[in-house]
């Protein structure tokens, strides 16, 4: 490696990394060309604040939505593609309770069941109904824990042990079922939620403009935060936390020191679903609407999210949630609308490429 | 991992064994085609309807065979996870599409020969493969599999992007046609009948009037007779295709395939170059992709949705009913998928319907109108709600989750995987008072 004098062993640092010096280069030169661009008037500083929040906000969703799929994918080590149904499985059950706690009386049972109430009439927010948007985020908590718990006892239980194409491919069929069990159920279609304008919400100034934060991108952050925090206490200091981690390095040597591995993994989906649910419900009470595919189409940057952290890594879902988050509102600076997604993924596969292990990698236990 | 062969499963394996590949080929077709004329024979069908409902099960079976011959290349042979199907198909139709549109259309094309376009979509879906497995297949499987599923997700982003709905280069005026979609150039099979194929209102040719004449006599019409001729051209194709793949994977070089597949490490301790077979393989397969995509929609439109992630999984639910590692097993797979999950569902609803008689003048809005009146035994609104259009595509796709989750518990080999043709050239399982493989 290093062969003496310093410029040689720079040679050698950027032989052994040409794709992360390259990238580098070029992450360098987007930040120049913001900041001409700032100078120049392309963009407004208020933009460019517009755009922070706006990726910080769907960062820490992606994250927290990420923290689910981390833990099981260390414990079982297959990337579950139903990931995003657990998603909108929180949302549709949580909001169908928050809709029933809100709108009992004042508007048809069937209506509220279904999601097709009208939203502007009952005019949920956590202002105007806290009981009810509590209610729905324990409900959304409870019940995708319990869908999870379940189809892992019919589907991926009997599958121990199998390779992770195998889980791969059976979660795609899981996916595929519940998706279309809700579509059966609730027809397709988006659904408003919440009381959209009527949210309470707070103009910031920033340099000649304005950027607006409303109370539910608030709610969202505020938790999201929280509830990763509440989940690196739980893995760090818990025996179930110990016995986690033991099993995400070496599940035979856990079970040998007599860790309960089936019970668990048991935890382990109903700790990762039950936060799976709850971003569900408080991601779709930041969009203020949700559709049966919102947790499908939010899973490739969920598991963008989880990857760049490293696989298995709490901390990792939330760095990397909060880089593809970031990255995807940066690029309307330099790209269209329509390649919000498309941006996030092309970060997703770079930093695969540059480095497999995920940003914290080598950290593959909490 | 060995299959639980249970009751009808071992029989069933027990009956395919016996007989070859000609044969069992065969027997399915003779069986699908024989059940889909008597369920159109049920619905009261005429002879052009029955003749007309075999056309489309052939088609579409057709095209499945195709695309999951390509997708057991890359992944039955060679083990490579390859979740970007979609993604390849699009750039095989989308640069065909650009290629051989007339200029004046909107969006507007090249304007190049059919033959030109349709290289060209292939080399562009080979190409692009070979692209995108240089890093791709640095990662392990299930990153594979995301990155590949990413990708064709940016492929479809990016044709939909209303900045590509028409757009130029050096003058030229090129287009996506974004989320309506682009008109595809006509279906070469009307030059066989028309005389300007390219005219919708053209008159027949000689030859044209001499065949629809005949067949109009029995009660089948020009577009059918058209579209069986494509069907049949199609079915030509497969044989093509499945030819193309027996080779290769009896050859040297697919020997070195399933050798990676069953361990790369020893591939590669031998001597073998595994990365460069595997962006061979890669690109072959990718290409493949792209015709049978390119067979698919050409006399049609080209549009985003039909490229969507669900498309990639109709064809592993395919691979996987077939087998993986199976040729024979991959046709048979894309026809049982395509005849019977894919158009199955919407005959049974239309005999349903038919024999059920089931109050479709108050089909129920929603569940719970369905299920209310269950309350009193009354099954009518639940049956006619489970059967509108719509309901029945959701319970296909959940049929779809379900089978796709039953055959990778119960028989992840599927119907003729269990016959997977392994790295070595004589068969080191069964030896003479040896235990079995």
């Amino acid at each position: 490696m290093a062969t003496g004098t310093d410029t040689s062993s720079l040679a050698a640092f950027v032989r052994e990394r040409p794709f992360g010096i390259a990238l580098a280069v070029l992450v360098a030169v987007l930040f120049v060309d913001l900041f001409r661009k700032l100078g120049a008037g392309g963009i407004t500083v208020a933009d460019l604040a517009g755009f922070l929040k706006d990726g910080t906000v769907l960062g820490l969703s992606l994250g927290l939505a990420g923290i689910g799929l981390a833990m099981t994918y260390s414990i079982l080590n297959f990337a579950n593609f139903a990931h995003g149904d657990y998603i909108t499985i929180g949302g549709v059950a949580g909001w169908i309770a928050t809709f029933l706690v809100s709108g009992l009386g004042s508007a048809e049972l069937e209506s509220l069941a279904l999601l097709t109430a009208s939203s502007r009439t009952l005019g949920v927010s956590v202002a105007t109904a806290p009981v009810a948007i509590v209610v729905g985020l324990l409900v959304a908590v409870v019940l995708t824990a319990a869908m999870a718990l379940l189809i892992d006892r019919l589907v991926f239980r009997p599958m121990r042990g199998q390779r992770g194409i195998s889980l791969l491919i059976a979660s795609v069929g899981v996916a595929l079922a519940v998706r279309y069990l809700l579509v059966f159920t609730l027809q397709s279609g988006p659904r408003g939620l919440t009381a959209g304008p009527a949210t309470p919400s707070w103009d910031l100034a920033v340099g000649s403009g304005t950027v607006t934060v409303t109370a539910h991108e608030l709610t969202l952050a505020a938790l999201a935060v929280a509830l990763m925090l509440g989940t690196h206490v739980l893995l760090r200091y818990t025996t179930f936390g110990t016995a986690m981690r033991a099993m995400a390095d070496n599940e035979d040597l856990a079970q040998v020191s007599g860790i309960p591995t089936e019970r668990v993994i048991r935890t382990t989906w109903l700790l990762g679903a039950g936060l799976t649910g709850a971003a569900g419900f408080l991601i779709a009470l930041e969009r203020g609407a949700l559709t049966t595919s919102f947790g499908w189409q939010l899973l490739l940057l969920v598991f963008a999210a989880v990857i760049l952290g490293g696989i298995g890594s709490v901390y990792g879902a939330m760095v990397g949630g909060l880089v593809i988050g970031l990255a995807s509102r940066l690029s309307l600076v330099w790209l269209p609308e329509s390649f919000i997604i498309v941006a996030a993924f092309v970060v997703m596969i770079v930093i695969l490429l540059v480095r497999p292990e995920g940003l914290l990698g080598g950290v593959t236990t909490v | 991992m060995s299959a639980r062969l249970d009751g009808p499963l071992a029989a069933a394996t027990e009956w395919f064994d016996g007989r070859s590949d000609a044969a069992l080929l065969l027997m399915l077709a003779a069986g699908l085609y024989a059940l889909f004329t008597l369920v159109s024979l049920v619905l009261g069908y005429d002879l052009g309807g029955i003749v007309n409902t075999l056309r489309r099960i052939t088609f579409l079976s057709a095209i499945y065979a195709m695309l999951v011959l390509a997708l057991n290349l890359q992944w039955g042979y060679t083990g490579l996870f390859n979740l970007g199907v979609a993604g390849f198909m699009a750039i095989g139709v989308y640069t065909m599409g650009m290629l051989s549109t007339a200029p004046t259309t909107s969006p507007p094309g090249l304007g190049l020969p059919l033959p030109v376009g349709i290289a060209g979509g292939v080399l562009a879906a080979a190409l692009v493969g070979t692209v995108a497995s240089l890093p791709a297949l640095r990662l392990r499987g299930d990153y594979l599999a995301i990155v590949t599923l990413a990708f064709s997700e940016i492929v479809r982003l990016t044709y939909r992007s209303p900045v590509f709905e028409t757009f130029s280069v050096g003058g030229v005026s090129l287009g996506t046609g974004g989320s309506t979609g682009m008109s595809l150039p006509t279906n070469p099979i009307r030059m066989l009948f028309y005389e300007n194929p390219q005219e919708v209102t053209s008159p027949p040719s000689a030859f044209g009037e001499a065949v629809f004449g005949t067949f109009e006599a029995i009660g089948v019409r020009a577009p059918v007779v058209e579209g069986t001729a494509y069907a049949i051209v199609l079915l030509v194709f497969v044989a093509g295709v499945y030819g193309l793949l027996r080779r290769v994977g009896n050859s040297p070089f697919g020997r070195v395939l399933k050798a990676i597949r069953e361990d790369e490490t020893v591939a590669s301790a031998l001597g073998k170059d595994t990365r460069l077979f595997k962006i061979k393989v890669f690109a072959l397969g990718c290409g493949l992709m792209g015709l049978a995509a390119i067979l698919w929609r050409i006399g049609g439109l080209a549009s985003t949705e039909d490229f969507r992630p669900i498309t990639t999984f109709y064809v592993f639910v395919a691979l996987i009913i077939g087998g993986a590692g199976s040729n024979t097993g991959s046709v048979m797979g894309g026809a049982v998928f395509a005849s019977l999950l894919f158009e199955g569902p919407n005959f049974v609803r239309r005999v349903a319907t038919q024999y059920f008689d089931v109050g479709f003048g108050q089909t129920p809005n929603t569940i719970f109108e369905a299920v209310g009146p269950l309350a009193s035994l009354d099954l009518t609104p639940l049956l006619a709600y489970t059967l509108s259009d719509v309901n029945v595509s959701a319970l296909r796709l959940v049929l779809l989750g379900v089978v796709l989750v039953y055959l990778i518990q119960n028989r992840p080999e599927g119907l003729l995987g269990h016959r997977t043709e392994t790295a070595a050239s004589v068969d080191l399982g069964e030896r003479p008072g040896g235990e079995e493989r």
